[in-house]
């Protein structure tokens, strides 16, 4: 080895040398990186564009000699963090917001509910077993719709009051002015999307609250549902909360849906570790819960409007038949070819 | 190339937490990138920020909105308009500047901290939506139980949520990477991204000196080193030198005299002891790293002085 070294003393430095042949095209890089982090990709002009991934590659394999030839540490540091910041902008996200949301409405929600199909279930089997419970015990015995229904959220309609009043209530729209409904709207729509959201969330605590929160939702279904029909008034009822319930306990369910594939990930990782699994399966739940929030706020929409104005029954059912229509079509037949995705979908290899 | 694992014994205890928090992502043109893990302290104070920026956002707009329609006299609509637009900012702020800033956010960018794939891919917008989705239970209801007093619910109770939300609060505290409940979910990391600056070459001022060289970066002639002085030291203490050589401020040239004097002592130097010290710490340091680079060519990466030297006794690191 001795003999390879002529004299170690006189051989000249060769990550100098190295530096000062490609110091000018890393400070290109740079200098584009700067502008694009600060302005976007889009204020880069065509040329640069182009050079931009050139210039990266070229700097990414400086980065790799200099790593086997260099000790010099600056130029390690400078070149690694450089190469960062060029990485983030060549592969960054490419579409631009409005192409996320078109390619999010057009595929990744409908194919993150199909995706999701056996939690979403689940989370709908809760559900409809609290609906039965509520219904039986409040039939057996009134009293319990009280457990079940929360004084501010029955508004008067309990037991004690009349059919009339009760059925008042599900044709006038009294409980709003006509030009509250926005109020009303809005108010719903943040509601019931935190709700949403909260019991997605929740799955990650092994998914018990989320069933709980489902179980608990069925429950005052039920309870609501046995008060009506013990005053013969079932099928208003339902015309009255299918207007928009058609859209939001599919959009409740489908978030309990979400938390579920959460829990699951967590207690059955299959064949990959629970970290892969739960990262692997939280984005598709994740596109799942944005695709229901989105729901909700259409359910807003009808609840806050539709539902006040429109009393005739059979419109009410026409109103939320088609939406339920529209919904489960959306989900089977919605994106069923691939996107032509831009970026590495790395996860599917 | 570097052998993290094999030194980190014989590393000084920096550069053990410095290795501990280091992540590498291959890229795909196949050479590895290297990222330091954003302190938790850093992202808290990015969360921070954040929460500042989105509260004032709210409050301005609320204002905006009661002042400019409140007037006209519909009410109905400004109040609807509050609820939704406080809703929106609540739960897209972050989802909206990590899709737009490619993983950073107004207090993420000041603090110089991103959110990328933990596997290398561009992050993707289902990644940014499940992990700011779940800051639900991690960030807004730890909030709204801190700043809504408990109405009426027992000891019991107030313990068993303070124990859950703690649970999500601490956890980055209790993985390696530091990872929150929404980076587990998202299959992401949370990394500092600073800028370096390009500074000049130290070895350049070396190579400076003598006009006849030519700028090669090669040693001081006038100061020549032998072989085995070049061998007491390793890498780190050729990092360390660069650093002091790079110091600047009133300090700097006692601090360069004494660690010139400790050279001097240690490698047994025989020639002039009244040479400027930061001519002869150049000079050292471009022979130094002319000869540990030629040696690194060969597969010997020696990190630091206590690593073996190959020639000698052939414990070296090295695969020669």
């Amino acid at each position: 080895m001795s003999a390879s070294i002529k004299s170690p003393l006189k051989s000249p430095l060769k990550s100098y040398e190295f530096r000062r042949e490609r110091e000018s095209s890393w400070h290109e890089l740079e200098d584009m990186v700067a502008r694009a982090e600060k302005r976007g990709l889009k204020s880069l002009p065509a040329e640069e564009l182009l050079r931009l991934p050139t210039l990266y590659r070229a700097t990414l394999s400086s980065l790799s000699v200099a790593r086997s030839i260099s000790l010099d540490q600056n130029v390690l540091n400078y070149l690694e963090s450089l190469c960062a910041r060029a990485y983030f902008q060549v592969y960054g996200a490419r579409a631009s917001l409005w192409e996320g949301i078109v390619t999010f409405l057009t595929h990744g929600f409908p194919a993150a509910v199909r995706a999701t199909l056996r939690p979403n279930l689940l989370a709908a089997l809760w559900m409809v077993l609290g609906g039965v419970i509520g219904f039986l015990l409040v039939q057996a015995n009134g009293d319990w719709y009280y457990t079940f229904v929360g004084g501010d959220m029955a508004g008067g309609r309990s037991p004690a009051a009349s059919t009339e009043y009760l059925r008042d209530g599900l044709y006038d729209g009294t409980d709003t002015a006509a030009e509250m409904l926005y109020v009303f709207a809005t108010y719903l729509f943040s509601h019931n999307a935190g709700i949403g959201i909260f019991a997605f969330a929740l799955g990650f605590a092994l998914g018990i609250p989320t069933v709980l929160l489902l179980f608990y939702n069925g429950l005052t279904l039920g309870a609501f549902l046995a008060l009506y029909d013990s005053r013969g008034l079932t099928w208003d009822l339902v015309g009255w909360l299918s207007v928009h319930g058609t859209t939001e306990i599919f959009a409740i369910v489908l978030c309990g849906g979400g938390g579920l594939v959460l829990a699951g990930a967590i207690i059955f990782p299959d064949r990959e570790t629970r970290l892969e699994s739960l990262a692997r399966r939280g984005r598709t739940a994740g596109t799942l819960i944005m695709g229901a929030v989105l729901m909700l706020f259409v359910a807003g929409l009808l609840e806050g409007f539709a539902r006040q104005l429109v009393t005739e029954i059979s419109a009410r059912y026409l109103i939320g038949g088609l939406m339920l229509a529209f919904w489960l079509s959306y989900f089977t037949l919605g994106g069923r070819e691939q996107p032509g995705d831009p970026g590495r979908r790395h996860d599917d290899d | 190339m570097t052998t993290t694992d094999a030194t980190a014994t014989t590393a000084a205890p920096e550069d053990k937490a410095r290795n501990r928090s280091e992540r590498r992502l291959l890229t795909p043109e196949g050479v590895p990138l290297i990222f330091q893990l954003a302190e938790r302290g850093e992202r808290a104070a990015a969360v921070l920020i954040d929460l500042v920026i989105m509260y004032l956002g709210i409050a301005t707009l609320v204002l905006a909105l009661v002042f400019g329609l409140g007037w006209v006299g519909i009410s109905g609509v400004v109040v609807g308009l509050v609820i939704l637009i406080s809703f929106l900012i609540r739960s897209f702020y972050f989802i909206y500047f990590e899709l737009r800033w490619q993983g950073q956010t107004p207090g993420k960018r000041l603090l110089g901290i991103r959110v990328i794939d933990r596997k290398g891919g561009y992050l993707r917008p289902d990644a940014v939506f499940a992990r700011n989705l779940l800051r639900e239970v991690e960030l807004f209801l730890p909030m709204t139980l801190l700043f809504s007093p408990s109405e009426g619910s027992g000891g019991w109770v107030n313990l068993l949520t303070l124990v859950w939300v703690g649970l999500f609060l601490l956890l980055p505290f209790f993985n390696k990477d530091r990872l929150r409940a929404g980076d587990l979910v998202a299959g992401t990391w949370v990394i500092s991204a600073p800028k370096a600056l390009l500074l000049p070459d130290v070895a350049a001022g070396a190579a400076r000196a003598p006009v006849r060289q030519g700028n090669t970066g090669a040693a001081d002639p006038e100061l020549p080193f032998t072989r085995s002085q070049l061998e007491i030291y390793g890498i780190y203490e050729l990092q360390t030198l660069e650093e002091v050589l790079r110091q600047q401020g009133p300090q700097s040239a006692e601090t360069r005299g004494e660690v010139a004097k400790r050279i001097q002592h240690k490698i047994a130097w025989t020639g002039d002891t009244d040479v400027d010290a930061e001519r002869f710490l150049k000079a050292f340091y471009a022979a130094l790293r002319a000869h540990l680079e030629s040696r690194m060519l060969f597969g010997e990466r020696r990190e630091n002085k206590f690593s073996g030297k190959p020639p000698a006794n052939g414990n070296g690191k090295g695969k020669s």
